[in-house]
């Protein structure tokens, strides 16, 4: 057990050096989200209209939040993929180390690097206006479910990328499955403009929770709420929902790992 | 001698398509055994097998004496893999690279970093092994990891295609980095395409072609097998080609074989001297002064071909290696490896 956490630490350590090589990597996990943060706040904000105060500025913020942490799809299976293709996978399984510390460490690398993401974005809202309103404590809150959503999708990720095997392929697929998960929720828009079936569809939308739930930690404007269940309880339900999907994904990603073969 | 390989009876299924029929391996420790085949004949499915990253679906193997279904972990303290790509992590330098297979091996950071020096001074890559590995060539990537799976002495070591598409010199350098590691007591097991590899380095060669061994033994053995020898005549000018081409025919029942580009003429040599001299005689008749008279042993590129007896597909599957070693079918390619070994008549 001590041995899986030193590994996984010395292969966190091994994505850490990456950055440290090619800072370049960082501006570019780092550009878009705040991009991302301006477009949203001011451009859109400004044709935006969201009952209640804060206003559009302070709706968006979780939305983008989350759109980053479902983007952790992509980021963890094209590095599984490389990794993959360029034989470091079959190295480290030949090697007598724990079979789960490569997938650990990928992941847990992956969510040190969106925390850092998040924190730039947080800077960059509290400068066009974005607050939080709830205390430090609900507001560390509402990160940490982002950031388990976020490390959650990372297990996604390294499911799909060891199941496809090919970057271009889990590129085309991971925005396939992003696409209607980040827009047919309420990250960008409230819910209540949309007819009655596609606003059902939005409201039990995963992302649409981990959103509610966190505009709720954050104390941000929610919007008009629906009735369906995960409108009505966002926090239990968003933390349902990923701590379930982590139980899926982990042994399957897992099995993955140990047949893995690259493809060429 | 102890065994430090053997397997009995592998077979792997890969959809409809059958990888391995039945592969049967017997390595005596401290020895090179070299598997040769085309690409496609199960070689890499045989090795991922050995060294615990894919499970037969019938069989069984042992590796360092542990049973490669039943201890796997065992196995895994016992070997080194080096793939058919260079499992390289490119934006870590060299050292890092190596220091990293140290500290998952629980070596300690400090022992980690010590080793790591060894292997580059070792590998001739300490000059370079402060460098991110992306900007290293060909040779250079297969040599860091070649190291890399050197860091924990293994006794046992599979070398998955260790030099395809490498240039010559670092082909040979890449050898005698191999031949190191034997001297001081490895076993390795070696997949190539190239048949002089097998020659230069192996102690005992297994062909395999479709997923089964279709003969094996020593480099000496196979050659012996395919059967014997050849009388080549090069001519100085190709005008006296079908003067040679006749002559030959004469004294063999078989085709002489032609080869324009060197203006050599072949013939397999069946009745022993006689047949030397009654080609030397039917030449000097003709009053043809040949610039080389020869008796070749047949190659392994001969063995190769004759057993595989699939021509085009060899051909193919050199091309997409190098394609150094490529033939365009048996006539090439025994006019192209008589420049290797060649013994005066």
């Amino acid at each position: 057990m001590t041995e899986a956490l030193s590994d996984s630490f010395a292969l966190v350590g091994r994505q850490m050096r990456h950055i440290r090589r090619m800072p370049e990597q960082l501006l570019g996990i780092t550009v878009m989200p705040v991009a991302f943060v301006i477009v949203f706040g001011y451009l859109f904000g400004s044709a935006m209209q969201v009952p209640g105060q804060g206003g559009y500025k302070e709706y968006i913020m979780a939305g983008i939040f989350a759109q980053v942490m479902l983007a952790n799809i992509t980021t963890t299976a094209v590095g599984v993929v490389n990794d993959l293709n360029n034989g470091l996978v079959d190295r480290f399984r030949a090697l007598p180390i724990s079979r789960s510390s490569v997938l650990i460490g990928r992941t847990v690398a992956d969510a040190v690097l969106v925390t850092w993401t998040c924190a730039v974005m947080a800077l960059v809202g509290f400068l066009i206006g974005w607050r939080a309103h709830n205390g430090i404590l609900q507001t560390l809150a509402g990160f940490g479910l982002l950031l388990l959503m976020g490390f959650a999708m990372s297990w996604l990720g390294a499911l799909i990328g060891l199941t496809l095997r090919n970057v271009e392929t889990v590129s085309a697929l991971s925005g396939v499955i992003m696409m209607p998960l980040a827009f047919l929720s309420n990250a960008f828009v409230p819910l209540d403009g949309l007819p009655s079936w596609l606003r059902a569809i939005a409201e039990w939308n995963p992302v649409s929770s981990v959103v509610s739930a966190s505009r709720e930690l954050f104390g941000n404007e929610q919007g008009a709420t629906g009735g369906a269940f995960p409108a009505q309880h966002p926090i239990p339900t968003a933390l349902t929902v990923l701590v379930v999907l982590l139980l899926v994904v982990v042994p399957l990603a897992g099995r993955a790992y140990q047949k893995a073969a690259a493809q060429r | 001698m102890e065994t430090a390989i053997t397997a009995e009876g592998l077979r792997k299924r890969y959809g409809d398509h059958q990888a391995l029929s039945g592969i049967d391996l017997s390595v005596p420790a401290g020895t090179i055994l070299g598997v040769l085949g085309p690409n496609g004949a199960g070689k890499t499915t045989t090795v991922r097998i050995l060294a615990t990253l894919l499970e037969p679906d019938e069989g069984r193997a042992t590796v360092a004496g542990y049973d490669l279904a039943k201890q796997p972990l065992q196995v895994r303290r016992n070997i080194g893999l080096t793939g058919q790509y260079a499992a390289v992590d490119e934006r870590l330098t060299g050292r890092e690279n190596i220091e990293l297979i140290g500290v998952l091996l629980h070596l300690g950071r400090r022992a980690a970093k010590a080793r790591a020096a060894e292997l580059l001074e070792q590998f001739g890559l300490t000059d370079a092994g402060d460098r991110m590995a992306k900007t290293y060539s060909g040779g250079m990537r297969r040599r860091l990891d070649l190291a890399a799976s050197l860091v924990a002495r293994p006794p046992v070591l599979f070398l998955d295609e260790p030099t395809t598409g490498l240039d010559l010199t670092s082909r040979l350098a890449l050898w005698g980095m191999i031949r190191e590691q034997v001297d001081s007591g490895t076993t390795v097991l070696l997949t190539t395409q190239y048949l002089e590899e097998a020659d230069q380095l192996a102690d005992s060669i297994v062909v395999i072609d479709n997923g089964r061994v279709i003969a094996d033994g020593t480099p000496d053995e196979l050659k012996r097998k395919v059967g014997g020898e050849r009388l080549e005549v090069s001519v100085a000018d190709a005008v006296d080609l079908p003067a040679v081409i006749r002559t030959l025919a004469a004294v063999s029942p078989a085709v002489p074989v032609v080869d324009d580009e060197t203006r050599t003429v072949s013939v397999p040599l069946t009745g022993g001297v006689a047949t030397i001299a009654s080609a030397a005689a039917g030449l000097e008749t003709l009053g043809i002064e040949p610039e080389d008279f020869a008796v070749r042993r047949s190659s392994l590129d001969d063995v190769f071909l004759a057993l595989t007896g699939q021509t085009g597909r060899a051909a193919a599957s050199d091309t997409a290696g190098d394609g150094k070693e490529a033939g365009q079918g048996p006539v090439a390619a025994v006019s192209n490896s008589k420049q290797k070994e060649k013994e005066p008549a």
